[in-house]
């Protein structure tokens, strides 16, 4: 009989909660973040299925610990928060299970299918997007003078912004900035990365500034370095800045120029039980859908990832500003965008990275 | 030491006696044989029975928690530093093609021939409904950059021929993506399909495997030598600054009444019960440009408001921070050791006409040396495998070895580089442990 009902979750997706888990565990970031996926999924989800949701802070880790996991034969999570690249790395590994978008998601309220509704952003097939941040520049407004910097470039112009920049400690975003503030078009960015002499290119022109950078490991580094003061300018996602600037009200200000935009989603992880396995699916369905997606939007400053979720984007819950300004998608923000390149960061990131190490120590 | 007798003791005090034994010995037996225990059986067989049965009783009394060490242990870590070299993956996901390119010479310049780019196909198409050809790739991509998204976009397209009839597959393959008809691809994997390889060993001392052996990686890559020294330099460093700020705090804890020092004793162990990153994120606030102690400094005009002092993301925090979250593992062995230096021997000295120092020098210093081994030896283990600190103040320069480790366990996936190098650092621990052993002395160490 149980087998039966868990069958007919799986076929139609019904909520039979008598035949599911009564408890299943979600990894996230931890912070503002997970709070606003507790308010606008797993409050609503819990109320609806009865199921007691335990949160995990521990996507930082999570491709490593998934992959130990796998090891010992004993997978704990159900549903798991991460980034683009680490879920293809997941699904490389065959830790992450695929989905298929068209069944396993839900339509957009119109009827438009989910991959039609996602486009693009179904970046892998064990991926299942849910909002667009991107990585940009916070500087000090008190800090820079009377022209406030405007471009990307002028993170690279020490003459003109004195002082000590925040960056982070990888190689990602830093090379394809350098690049393009030495004259590269942004069309040709990655192939001239993808060349030794290109890789030097880079590393030369992040040379000019080695000097006047500290370099973050941590999404809050930027954020409290700009509120002591210690930069004038650094790098980090966009929801970190708008908590500095809307929340605690520091003058900082926001240089959208040349952000790069990244996904963050979930994932299910290969190897659970059927029932684990229906739990977790029924679970992204409702999660994922047009108006959830949207309502993340109402605590986190975060882009949602599907088309027919922009326009339902509203209020902030506490602050009562509108958001929609605020999204690194809109467009007066993102005249002037990247979108990470996952294919190429998979294939050089060990390449590159070991020389942006090596570059850094020297 | 008023403590129980010690082994060594015990040791010297059996061997008198067996001397001792030994010339009655050799008295009894010019006079009538062996010497004989009271049951009648040899002396000596007697002895070693009642020696054995000792042992065997020790070790019973120790077996739980050596199961326990062993299971929960050593099992796990020889498993991990296995890593270092176990390269199954290549012959388990394509086990025809490894056995096919044994034919195929990789210095003759040539691609291999058709028999092994369809040996390939059946192995993909395996691999591919058992989804392990994209972990392949991801391997061979930590030594060949590209491998990654080869073996994943070819996949996709492989996953569609039949290896029974849909041959030749030479043009096929190199049709799908032109690297299938590079040497250099098939020169890789042939490289890497060894089982038990030291491609990781390689790489984690800069050097790489290749066709024609063993080589130097290309100078821009090279950095792990470099971390290795820096790991050990600043190790030293720091329990070098442990020994000298803690020295005098044990002393005063071991000399001042008891109500004082147990006062003091809770200021050294209060580091214990704080949280290590909010210690460590303690010195940040502290150091920074911005931070208090700049501040004062400008403040009472000692460093210009333009020139602050740069304390902190380079090696210099890296070793107050440190020093200071270590510290009480340096106290606490020396502070046990000096307890049990009687103040004694410090009058006795006194009172022959030794000045304060002389006697401090010559008579407490010596005695108090064990402490010192013992702290240095903690604190530098401990301080040899450090990454959270480092990680967060340490900046470019101030970094360990122990960061690569920890960026290639959680970030990179290359376990097996990342056993490698955990397989070096302990090798080096246990080198200087020898070293110590040899120079100083291991008997010499005493936590109390």
């Amino acid at each position: 009989m149980k087998t039966k009902l868990t069958a007919l979750a799986v076929t139609t997706a019904l909520v039979a909660p008598a035949a599911m888990a009564q408890e299943m565990t979600i990894v996230s970031w931890g912070g503002a973040y997970s709070k606003s996926q507790l308010k606008a999924y797993h409050e609503p989800y819990s109320a609806k299925s009865g199921v007691t949701i335990i949160n995990d802070d521990s996507s930082a880790e999570a491709v490593a610990k998934l992959r130990a996991m796998n090891e010992a034969g004993n997978v704990t999570w159900d549903v798991v928060d991460v980034v683009a690249s680490d879920a293809m790395r997941l699904c490389d590994e065959g830790l992450a299970m695929e989905i298929d978008a068209d069944t396993q998601l839900a339509a957009a309220p119109d009827g438009t299918s989910a991959s039609e509704d996602f486009g693009d952003l179904l970046v892998s097939d064990c991926f299942i997007p849910q909002i667009v941040y991107s990585t940009t520049f916070g500087y000090r407004t008190d800090l820079v003078g009377d022209t406030a910097p405007s471009t990307i470039c002028d993170v690279f112009d020490t003459d003109a912004y004195p002082g000590k920049r925040s960056l982070e400690k990888r190689p990602i975003n830093n090379m394809e900035w350098a690049l393009l503030c030495d004259g590269v078009a942004k069309a040709d960015v990655y192939d001239v990365l993808a060349t030794p002499e290109g890789q030097d290119k880079a590393l030369a022109k992040l040379d000019t500034i080695k000097d006047d950078v500290i370099w973050w490991s941590a999404g809050a580094d930027t954020p409290q370095l700009l509120a002591d003061g210690e930069v004038v300018m650094g790098s980090t996602y966009n929801g970190r800045l708008f908590s500095v600037i809307e929340e605690q009200k520091q003058p900082v200000a926001m240089l959208w120029d040349a952000q790069v935009f990244d996904l963050d989603g979930w994932i299910i992880p290969a190897g659970l039980s059927d029932e684990r396995k229906a739990q977790a699916l029924d679970y992204i369905m409702f999660a994922t859908d047009t108006q959830r997606l949207a309502d993340q939007a109402k605590y986190i400053s975060y882009g949602p990832a599907r088309k027919s979720s922009a326009p339902l984007v509203g209020k902030h819950a506490e602050l009562g500003i509108d958001m929609a300004p605020h999204m690194p998608t809109d467009p007066n923000n993102a005249q002037n965008t990247f979108l990470y390149n996952y294919e190429f960061w998979a294939d050089y990131r060990d390449d590159i990275d070991a020389k942006f190490q090596a570059w850094l120590a020297k | 030491m008023g403590g129980p007798v010690s082994p060594q003791k015990i040791g010297r005090h059996i061997s008198l006696t067996c001397e001792n034994n030994g010339d009655i010995m050799t008295d009894a037996t010019s006079q009538s044989g062996p010497m004989l225990a009271a049951d009648g059986t040899p002396l000596k067989k007697s002895l070693a029975r009642a020696l054995r049965m000792q042992k065997t009783r020790a070790l019973m009394l120790i077996a739980p928690l050596l199961v326990f060490v062993l299971v929960s242990f050593i099992f796990p870590i020889g498993k991990m530093l296995f890593k270092s070299v176990e390269n199954d993956i290549v012959v388990e996901t394509i086990p025809l093609t490894v056995a096919e390119l044994q034919n195929w010479d990789a210095e003759s310049g040539a691609l291999p021939d058709e028999a092994l780019y369809a040996a390939f196909v059946s192995d993909m198409v395996v691999a591919i409904n058992a989804k392990r050809h994209t972990r392949l790739g991801t391997r061979l991509n930590y030594e060949h950059t590209g491998m990654s998204s080869l073996f994943r976009k070819s996949g996709r397209k492989i996953k569609k021929l039949d290896p029974a009839t849909d041959g030749p597959f030479k043009e096929q393959l190199i049709a799908i993506d032109k690297k299938w008809g590079d040497v250099t691809t098939w020169a890789v994997i042939k490289t890497h399909s060894v089982k038990i390889t030291n491609g990781y060993f390689l790489n984690a001392i800069d050097m790489q495997r290749t066709p024609e052996g063993a080589q130097a990686q290309p100078e821009d890559k090279r950095i792990l030598i470099k971390l290795f020294q820096r790991t050990l330099f600043m190790s030293l460093m720091i329990t070098v600054s442990c020994i000298l700020l803690g020295y005098p705090v044990a002393w005063l804890l071991a000399n001042l009444p008891s109500r004082t020092a147990n006062i003091l004793m809770i200021l050294v162990l209060l580091p214990f019960w704080t949280s290590l990153l909010v210690r460590t994120s303690a010195w940040k606030v502290m150091l920074q440009q911005q931070g208090v102690i700049n501040e004062v400094l400008v403040w009472i005009g000692l460093v210009a408001d333009d020139a602050r002092l740069v304390m902190i993301n380079n090696q210099f925090g890296t070793i107050v921070a440190m020093t200071h979250i270590l510290l009480p593992f340096m106290i606490l062995p020396m502070y046990s050791v000096m307890q049990t230096i009687q103040p004694t021997y410090l009058r006795a000295a006194k009172s022959m006409g030794a000045t304060n120092w002389t006697a401090f020098w010559r008579v407490y210093f010596p005695l108090s040396v064990p402490g010192i081994g013992a702290g240095s030896i903690l604190v530098f283990i401990l301080a040899i495998g450090y990454y959270i600190t480092p990680e967060i103040v340490g900046g470019t320069k101030g970094v360990f070895i122990s960061n690569r480790i920890a960026y290639h366990i959680s970030s990179s996936l290359n376990w097996g580089l990342a056993a490698a190098l955990g397989t070096i650092l302990l090798g080096v621990v246990l080198l200087l442990y020898w070293c110590y052993d040899k120079i100083v002395g291991i008997d010499n160490v005493k936590l109390g």
